[in-house]
């Protein structure tokens, strides 16, 4: 095993660059699982960003919050303004394990892991998040509703390290973030929501539904037009438009279906006037 | 930072040195780059209070406190604490667990050092409480024997000796 360990960005870019088959190194909460059994894992070679102290620090600037590409949920959840302005982010963070993962685990980790059921992704997706790549070669800016492109597919080289996630700062009239799972702690997603409105319109995420994190935008349209809905089968077809569920150990597709459809209803019927 | 650099740039050598401050005292060794800060706690520096249970971050027996934060020491690479202060079950005063032991809070005591760990951070951070409750703070400690109950109300007892409050949410489930 090779185990790189840069002082600055330009090192970790450079060291990226030269090494193509090396992997990021952040709070390694998805990476070390198991680590014990998974002797293959130990022959790869690593870049680790723990020791670049600039990409941890988040801030807000007049227009954004600015993550940092170590920026860890705990560095959010212990935010106070964070929690009056994207209280998502918080909600979605404290549901992210338990506290041990939350103070290493990196919102950049969550995004390049590319789990469907992440559960950092819907909120920054709900929240219009761009995200920002760095190379040797530049910089370039994602939005994250972009960003994945099939099952742990996405638009990021492996030279490319996530060194910043830009969120607009918005009046929201709606910020809701639903996790569905087997118990209240450590848990895996089976169906999960974030659902904003703005100026900016509607964002329905959803995670655990598809092969990655998608907006729904049949589900946005729907909401958007104000067509009349009074039950949650009503749903349904939009629903069936905007993911494709699987049957897996934790849930069949069927359920996932069913469950959306019912906790987008719910959490929509006080609030749309076209829901009855 | 000087610290850090002790492991060297860019190292692709089997081993590392690194120096943290461990336990309140500096500390220096050698560390391969697949062992864990758990494997370099119990098996080279002499402190095995800090158990094994998943090695997974999900049972919360290898807690320890990394920069004053909760952390489960199986997900943690050895080389990444280069620099860092790791405090570990050892660095408490066996006094400190008299609230523990009246509540029965330990049973087969598997859980008890990661539970103690994060115990110790809950009430040292009583301003924790006006966001968190102690059963959330608590989650990531699984004990297979008491039913927290005991676990929690050690952590009451320990507060309110300090002087502080267990706040609101303290008793919420
Ligand atoms: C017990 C347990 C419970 C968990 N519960 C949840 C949960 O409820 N919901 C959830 O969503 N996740 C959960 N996770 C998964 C994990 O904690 C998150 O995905 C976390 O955000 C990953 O961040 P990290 O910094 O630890 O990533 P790492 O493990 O260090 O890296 C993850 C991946 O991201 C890449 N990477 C990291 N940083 C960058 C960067 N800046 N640029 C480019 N690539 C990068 C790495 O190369 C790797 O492929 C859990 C994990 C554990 C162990
Ligand atoms: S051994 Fe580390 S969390 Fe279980
Ligand atoms: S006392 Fe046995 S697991 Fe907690």
């Amino acid at each position: 095993m090779r185990i790189l360990l840069p002082g600055t960005l330009e090192e970790a870019l450079q060291m990226l660059a030269a090494t193509p088959d090396a992997t990021p190194m952040a709070g390694g909460t998805d990476l070390l699982v198991h680590w014990p059994q998974h002797p293959e894992l130990h022959e790869r070679s690593y870049v680790d960003l723990s020791g670049l102290e600039d990409l941890r620090p988040h801030r807000w600037t007049d227009h954004e919050l600015v993550l940092g590409g170590l920026t860890s949920y705990w560095d959010v959840i212990t935010d106070r303004r964070a929690r009056v302005e994207l209280p998502l982010l918080i909600e979605a963070g404290r549901q992210v394990g338990a506290v041990q993962i939350q103070t290493r685990g990196t919102w950049a980790g969550n995004i390049a892991n590319g789990s469907p059921a992440a559960d950092g992704v819907p909120v920054l997706m709900a929240y219009d998040a761009l995200v920002v790549l760095q190379s040797t070669r530049g910089r370039s800016e994602v939005p994250l509703a972009e960003f994945y492109v099939g099952y742990k597919e996405m638009r990021r080289k492996p030279d490319e390290l996530i060194t910043q996630i830009r969120l607009p700062r918005r009046e929201y009239d709606l910020q809701i973030f639903e996790k569905v799972g087997s118990r209240q702690a450590q848990a895996i997603t089976k169906v999960g929501i974030a659902i904003t409105h703005s100026a900016a319109g509607w964002r329905v995420v959803s995670n655990s539904m598809a092969p990655f994190v998608c907006r729904c935008h049949s589900m946005e349209r729907l909401l958007q037009d104000g067509r009349p809905v009074s039950s949650p089968d009503d749903l349904l077809p939009a629903i069936r438009e905007d993911v494709s569920p699987i049957d897996d150990i934790r849930s069949t597709a069927e359920y996932r279906e069913r469950v959306m459809a019912r906790v987008l209803y719910y959490d929509l019927l006080d609030v749309c006037p076209s829901f009855s | 930072m000087s610290q850090r650099k002790t492991a060297g740039r860019g190292a692709a050598a089997g081993e590392l040195r690194i120096s943290f401050t461990l336990n309140g005292e500096p500390a220096t060794l050698e560390v391969s780059p697949s062992e864990r800060l758990l494997d370099i706690l119990r098996y080279r520096l002499g402190l095995p209070g800090t158990k094994e249970g998943c090695a997974e971050g999900e049972c919360g027996a290898c807690t320890v406190l990394l920069d004053g934060l909760p952390v489960d020491s199986c997900l943690v690479p050895a080389y990444q604490v280069r620099g860092r202060r790791v405090e570990t079950i050892e660095a408490l005063d066996p006094a400190d667990m008299a609230h523990y032991h009246a509540r029965g809070t330990t049973q087969c005591g598997a859980c008890t050092p990661g539970v103690v760990v994060t115990a110790s951070w809950i009430v040292r951070h009583p301003e924790l409480l006006e966001t968190h409750s102690i059963r959330d703070l608590m989650a990531g400690n699984l004990c297979r024997c008491t039913g927290y109950d005991g676990i929690i109300e050690g952590v009451v007892d320990e507060l309110e000796e300090r002087g502080g409050s267990a706040g609101p949410g303290a008793h919420r489930s």
